[in-house]
């Protein structure tokens, strides 16, 4: 493939582009977001939809407090059996659980080095994850995740459960107003999620089935 | 035109007298259209999203060729390498090119029509690249070697026995279960190793961001989010038309797509990538490339009204709600997009002369225009394709390439014979004389009568009625 060719081509489109609109102009009707901005819950009421919502595609809840999270974490991953748990160190809430955490708990696990060094471990080691998250979604019931190089994006994809930390005064109503009020469109990370349940599929005959490429279990810390 | 017409009429033939394949289409659609109705059950609410997602649709094709060239310049900016195919092979090549540069020898693909707009698998084959399918819909289709028959649920005409049987002859490892949950986990085995150790993953777009330069993945599986993660090299296909102008635009649409789609408030994942992995990120690709498709969109774009297909999000509700298409199946449409939106937009595509009849597997019920949540006039354009086969232009491809002499006279006669009242009295009283002998196999006639009774025509006409009660000719 000649060099000229790609460049011919993105000229060629525009254009024809340029020049379709242009003969026929079209003006299109304004939008209207009043109603996402008027889709509003009572800061009480908020928490308990994101249950509702969330639990109805299997997702799990873990109540606890600002002051037992970590001990927390332990106790329900203990009872569960986890081997072992992905974490990043450089976090505040990565400190908190390494410095907390004790003998005969699963074995806490770094995730500190680029993923090519990483990767067998990570895909058939590794029983869970835990990731913080920047608050959830009322309307949809969905955790808003940004990965960083502290978690980075396979945290909350590749370990068979996901543990992530919610506060409880983290809430939005809708997407939109997430987006809005924290002026994402200023700048983007490299990966922004919506999470709203544990991996699912329902392409065998419309029969739901969870775990299917990502997490089977996707836990919600919520911390109060 | 050269080119042979795919026969449509023929493989709905074949389709319809398949009963297994009918209950499986009808006890899923009938599934989708119920839950559907659910979600958008606030007519008041429902009324004002789509009116909201029909604008932001219509803004961003107003906007277009500014909009992609700014999406280019946010894309490249934030290091996403932009390249632009007018058509699919074009695209084809230029995937391929990539493949070669880093030497890949196996790519791992999330959901992507524009792909199979592309043939892209098999065009990797012929290369010697292992392209596997892995959202789990697609890889059952992909084993079946198959091709999706419907946009959003591929294997929808397969129920569970045959997927069974399927991954037992295909799979090493696979027992036979009719187990939905072990299925799926035998799928999740196979695939987690090849998301491990592809060479690069392949994805398309639901929606690209002008403003940002960002793209967004709905998806439930999360191999999607695998696809675009773990393989050093991430390549995202797109159609010109899936680019919006603000990150504010992404909700309501989303919330149209999903809902419309497979009536869910949310899919479990959304997706948005901005950039390849940046210094100091332990992981996500080193590189990412958007390939940015025409193959005959501008074309389309540049018809007033045609170019309202182009506000399509892929939502497939149209599919859903089609008495033809839940009917015949997606297969025997043969075509990438099956179902209204497909026979409205495969014709523009591939010309009339090949895809000719898709406009005609319609009843002009309506039912898609009602629920499209972008209100797409999906019949109108039905109509107007219909009109186009039949007359010399050059607004759309083989426009004029089905007219028929015979078919032009018939309408001649008809309109004389409405416009004169001696024709029309002279054709209605020799109908009611002699319409009853005429036999069922008369060219044309025959056209009706294969699957239909002959109408029966009464021994006097409406006119001679009326006269004899004292109603007077005009």
């Amino acid at each position: 493939m000649s060099e000229a060719r790609p460049t011919d081509s993105r000229n060629a489109i525009l254009g024809k582009l340029r020049a379709g609109r242009d003969a026929h102009p079209l003006t299109p009707p304004e939008s209207d977001f009043t109603v996402l901005r008027d889709k509003r819950w009572a800061p009480s009421e908020r928490l308990d939809r994101i249950k509702t919502m969330m639990e109805a595609v299997h997702t799990e809840f873990l109540e606890t407090t600002e002051a037992d999270w970590p001990t927390a974490v332990q106790d329900f991953l203990k009872a569960q059996g986890t081997r072992t748990l992905l974490y990043g160190t450089a976090t505040e809430a990565g400190q908190r659980l390494a410095a907390s955490w004790t003998e005969g708990g699963p074995e806490l696990v770094p995730y500190d080095g680029p993923v090519e060094t990483f990767k067998e471990r990570l895909f058939d080691g590794i029983d869970a994850g835990i990731t913080t998250t920047l608050g959830a979604i009322a309307d949809t019931g969905s955790l808003i995740v940004w990965p960083t190089p502290e978690e980075p994006r396979l945290m909350s994809l590749v370990p068979h459960m996901h543990l992530a930390l919610l506060r409880a005064d983290q809430l939005y109503d809708t997407f939109w107003q997430a987006m809005t009020e924290n002026r994402w469109a200023d700048g983007m990370p490299t990966n922004a999620l919506l999470i709203s349940g544990p991996s699912k599929t329902a392409d065998i005959e419309q029969t739901l089935a969870y775990g299917v490429h990502g997490p089977k279990r996707l836990v919600v810390v919520v911390i109060r | 035109m050269g080119e042979t017409s795919v026969n449509f009429a023929k493989a709905s033939t074949t389709a319809l007298q398949d009963p297994q394949l009918r209950a499986n289409f009808r006890r899923a659609m009938d599934g989708l259209m119920s839950k559907r109705a659910v979600q958008f059950a606030d007519s008041k609410e429902w009324n004002a999203v789509r009116a909201l997602g029909a604008s932001v649709r219509l803004r961003a094709l107003s906007k277009l060729p500014e909009l992609l060239e700014k999406l280019e310049a946010n894309c490249t900016r934030n290091g996403i390498q932009v390249h632009w195919a007018s058509t699919t092979d074009e695209a084809n090549a230029i995937v391929l090119s990539i493949m070669q540069r880093v030497n890949a020898k196996l790519v791992v693909k999330g959901k992507s029509m524009v792909s199979e707009e592309m043939h892209l698998n098999a065009f990797l084959e012929q290369h010697g690249i292992e392209s596997l399918e892995s959202d789990l819909g697609e890889y059952i289709v992909q084993l079946d070697e198959a091709m999706p028959s419907h946009i959003i649920m591929p294997a929808i005409h397969m129920n569970t026995k045959q997927i069974a049987h399927l991954f037992k002859q295909k799979i090493k490892e696979a027992e036979y279960t009719e187990d939905v949950a072990q299925l799926t986990d035998l799928a999740r085995r196979v695939l987690r190793k090849k998301f491990a150790t592809a060479d690069v993953g392949i994805s398309g777009v639901n929606m690209a961001v002008a403003e940002t330069g960002t793209l967004c993945l709905v998806e439930n599986e999360g191999n999607g989010r695998m696809s675009t993660t773990v393989p050093p090299v991430h390549i995202a296909v797109m159609g010109l038309e899936k680019v919006v102008e603000k990150l504010e635009d992404v909700p309501p649409v989303i919330s149209l797509l999903t809902r419309s789609a497979t009536a869910q408030p949310i899919t479990t994942y959304v997706n948005m990538i901005s950039s390849p992995r940046k210094e100091g990120e332990k992981d996500g690709p080193r590189e990412i490339h958007l390939v940015i498709l025409d193959n005959g969109r501008s074309s389309i774009y540049a018809d007033e009204e045609l170019r309202n297909t182009l506000r399509c999000i892929r939502c497939g509700a149209c599919m859903n709600h089609c008495p033809v298409y839940t009917k015949v199946g997606g297969h025997a449409y043969e075509a990438p997009y099956p179902g209204p939106i497909g026979s409205i937009l495969v014709p523009q595509m591939e010309g009339l002369a090949k895809r000719g009849e898709l406009p005609h597997a319609c009843t002009m019920c309506n039912a898609c225009v009602e629920i499209c949540p972008v209100k797409i006039p999906i019949v109108e354009i039905m109509g107007r394709l219909r009109a186009e086969a039949v007359h010399p232009g050059d607004s759309v491809k083989g426009a004029g390439s089905r007219a028929s002499k015979a078919e032009a006279m018939v309408w001649k006669g008809w309109s004389m014979t409405y416009a004169s009242p001696l024709a029309y009295r002279f054709a209605t009283g020799l109908l009611a004389k002699l319409g009853n002998a005429a036999p069922t196999s008369l060219p044309l006639l025959k056209e009706w009568t294969n699957v239909r009774a002959k109408p029966r025509f009464a021994s006097r006409t409406l006119h001679d009625l009326a006269r004899e009660k004292g109603i007077p000719d005009v």
